[in-house]
């Protein structure tokens, strides 16, 4: 494994792990049902935050 | 039948070789600490000894119980893929999964539990840590996230209501819920413990609030969904705080940030009434990235800090106080309260609810709750080593300096000073000061509920490697106010999952409460919630006797039980199947965990000594309040009303939860003796079959064989988030 691999690898953990990526894949989604309307940035981070407003995550000791 | 999707591989030399290595290795560390008796020993041989067993469990008792006892299919559809929806249910990479479980089941539990326990020395509590966690707590979180994820995802609640029946339901229920006020009750105590008359502290973790609400903004209208650059300012700004608390105590503002327990503690409930009702995009997601971040970046910190300072263990072995249960920490022997002091990192049952909620529903591949379920808590289980290293480096008499009650101490230096010698333990008072000093605090006296004992631990270990002792203070607070951190973030999410509770159990019979939204029913809910805890906690700083003293036990003797629960469920099920020779792997664990929570509840309650039984307690302060005496350490007789109605709150709740968990194992052993009896298995309530396309690895790293699976159909299981959701017009 190189040092640029684990690097990338590093980066697609962080980016998964906190939902960062959520967007690019429903972008790449969007494109292929075009007869959808196309959520901003702003818009579909909204949605997806307010989704957990009525579903808490229960956070241990 | 292949049961598991990779190939059967032939036993290698080569695999042969390191495990009969990590397997030495694991055994000439663990009889190092066997058998060192009076000498110093380095901690390193603490953490060998806990990795090479954890490697040693998660080889081959893991893969036992995948295999031989839940029968993993990985031919079967889980419901993230069958249900898949882009939102609830969505299969998820392993590794991000593994991610996610560990942030959630891992806190502030592991960090404090181990501390308490170091009054007895470091064998006892290491042993339970290792051992429970390998035979018992692991165990937990992996057949019940295993049994869940079979059951689409459903609660532990649930499953005990369909599983078991609506008696054992509802028994459940509300025990699931009086635990989980204990809980944050008990959490907040130790924040409360740790900032009280601590001005750097309180300052710092007061900034936390701006600061979340400064990235919740940020996050939501100015960068949106760029986490990674928010939590990186967040971070920045928390560490800024933390110094400043330095400037802060040294200024005329120390007098605003000196606050009193009680005063702390209406704070605590204001703040955490307002997190429960406003949205999560202000206060609660963004501190849950500042936790998350602050909790990863200090375990490893203190994994690199105790390898690379390889401390000594300062304190004994098996103190005197494991066997005549005279500590001043926490009264009792060491069966049962050893157990109970140490609950999350060996055996956590609120665990349970963790792995019957989120998880079940994301999981790709059904032979991965091994490394979600029981990898996940052995990694918490390794977080409690290192602190039982941190509190078990420091020198005893220091470290009962900071955890006997302030009635045992006096409040100077020279009477804690004589107060540890008389436990048979020597620090002066100058060093007492010194120490003090050296973190920057007015006094260490009686800073009970361990945070500020592991503060201490770790500034020790860090300033050894990274700035030396002008580092001291900086550490120390450090540690603070990453525990504080966790605790408020499960403080805030608690509060929050109990609102909801509350609002569908009375939603049942009230049909508005059921709507989350409704404010009134929010708002009252919250305030329920906040009230519930908040007594506990007021109880427990105004408690003559100690808060933590009295309210730790009940604390580790409900989550316990809550473990009981959550495997008497789990034993119920395997016979429900037909499983009776393998009812054991949990049948095992349940025995020993209601063996110690019944005999833990007996003595909290029937204990003829008061500073054990709190029946016996009560009636000691209730004999003197009548002939109208002040007994110590009360100072005047409200005081002495406070303890005689502590008391017998303590001794109601303590039998109530025992009683709750003895109707739900009667209720479970009829069913069980219904499925020996009958000639076929009982039917079970799981989810139906269905068969599944998606190939993933199911270790961490994948195998050749799953290697080349993955070549062939590429990877699966990609999907859109929230796509579908957001497309639907």
């Amino acid at each position: 494994m190189t040092v640029r691999s684990l690097l990338s690898l590093a980066r697609w953990y962080l980016r998964e792990l906190n939902g960062e990526g959520e967007y690019e894949r429903y972008s790449a989604w969007q494109r292929t049902h075009p007869h959808l309307p196309a959520l901003s940035r702003q818009e579909y981070e909204r949605l997806r935050m307010d989704r957990q407003d009525s579903t808490p995550g229960a956070r241990c000791c | 039948m292949s049961i598991i999707g990779s190939t059967e591989s032939k036993i290698s030399l080569r695999s042969v070789a390191i495990w009969t290595t990590v397997a030495v290795v694991g055994a000439v560390a663990w009889g190092v600490l066997a058998l060192s008796r009076g000498e110093e020993i380095s901690a390193i041989w603490l953490v060998v000894a806990a990795l090479g067993s954890y490697a040693i469990a998660y080889r081959f008792y893991s893969r036992f119980i995948a295999r031989k006892v839940l029968r993993v299919d990985d031919r079967r559809a889980t419901p993230a893929e069958r249900l898949d929806n882009g939102v609830d249910f969505q299969p998820t990479d392993r590794r991000v999964l593994f991610g996610h479980h560990f942030a959630a089941v891992a806190g502030a539990g592991p960090l404090v539990g181990p501390v308490l326990a170091a009054q007895m020395g470091y064998l006892p509590g290491t042993i339970w840590i290792i051992v429970g966690v390998i035979f018992a707590g692991a165990v937990q979180d992996m057949v019940t996230l295993f049994f869940s994820m079979r059951r689409d995802g459903k609660s532990l609640g649930q499953m005990v209501r369909e599983e078991i029946g609506p008696v054992g339901g509802a028994a459940a229920l509300i025990a699931v819920f009086a635990i989980m006020i204990i809980l944050l009750a008990v959490l907040a105590l130790v924040v409360v413990n740790a900032l009280a008359a601590s001005p750097w502290g309180t300052f710092s973790i007061a900034m936390t609030i701006p600061i979340a609400l400064f990235m919740g903004v940020y996050l939501r209208v100015l960068r949106p969904g760029r986490v990674t650059e928010t939590s990186v300012i967040g971070i920045a700004l928390l560490l800024l705080a933390i110094a400043g608390g330095g400037y802060v105590e040294g200024s005329a503002w120390a007098e605003v940030f000196t606050l009193s327990p009680q005063t702390l503690v209406i704070c605590l409930v204001v703040y955490g009434f307002f997190a429960s009702v406003l949205p999560v995009w202000m206060l609660l997601a963004p501190r849950d990235y500042l936790s998350t971040f602050m909790k990863v970046g200090t375990i490893v910190l203190l994994a690199v800090g105790v390898v690379v300072a390889a401390p000594q263990l300062q304190n004994e072995a098996i103190t005197k106080f494991a066997l005549d249960g005279t500590g001043p920490v926490f009264s009792g022997s060491l069966f049962p309260f050893v157990f109970i002091t140490i609950t999350c990192g060996a055996l956590s049952g609120f665990h349970s609810l963790i792995a019957s909620g989120t998880t079940p529903k994301l999981i790709q591949k059904e032979s991965q709750v091994r490394l979600i379920g029981y990898g996940a808590m052995l990694m918490e289980s390794f977080v409690a080593i290192m602190a039982l290293v941190a509190a078990n480096v420091l020198d005893p008499g220091l470290y009962f300096a900071m955890n006997s009650p302030a009635g045992l101490l006096g409040t100077t230096a020279e009477s804690a000073a004589t107060a540890v010698a008389n436990l048979g333990f020597t620090i002066s008072p100058a060093d007492l000061q010194a120490a003090a000093a050296a973190v920057q605090e007015n006094t260490i006296i009686a800073r009970t509920g361990g945070a500020p004992t592991l503060a201490v631990g770790i500034s020790e270990i860090l300033a050894g490697i990274f700035g030396g002792g002008a580092l001291k203070a900086f550490w120390y607070h450090f540690a603070i106010m990453f525990e504080a951190l966790f605790i408020l973030t499960t403080v805030d999410a608690g509060t929050r999952v109990g609102r909801f509770m509350l609002q569908d159990t009375i939603g049942n019979v009230w049909k508005p409460m059921a709507r989350v939204s409704w404010k009134p029913g929010l708002w009252g809910t919250s305030a329920a919630v906040v009230l519930a805890w908040g007594y506990f906690l007021y109880v427990g700083v105004s408690d003559p006797l100690g808060g933590i003293n009295q309210l730790y036990p009940l604390f580790g003797i409900s989550n316990q039980l809550l473990a009981a629960i959550a495997l008497t469920l789990a034993t119920t099920l395997l016979i429900k199947s037909g499983k009776l020779r393998w009812a054991w792997v949990t049948g095992l664990p349940l025995a020993w965990i209601v063996a110690l929570t019944m005999t833990a509840s007996w003595q909290k309650m029937f204990s003829d000594n008061p500073k054990i039984g709190f029946l016996a307690q009560r009636e000691r302060y209730a004999d003197a309040l009548a002939d109208g005496k002040v007994l110590a350490p009360a100072k005047n007789l409200d005081q002495m009303h406070v303890v005689v109605v502590n008391s017998t709150v303590d001794a109601v709740l303590c039998s109530m939860f025992a009683l709750l968990v003895i109707v739900i194992i009667a209720n479970a052993a009829v069913v069980c003796y219904r499925a020996i009896r009958a000639a076929e298995p009982l039917p079970l309530a799981e989810g139906p079959y269905a068969v599944s396309t998606i190939v993933a690895p199911s270790g961490l790293f994948a195998t050749p064989a799953e290697r080349r699976e993955l070549a062939l159909t590429g990877p699966s299981g990609a999907s859109g988030g929230l796509a579908e959701e957001a497309g639907k017009p």
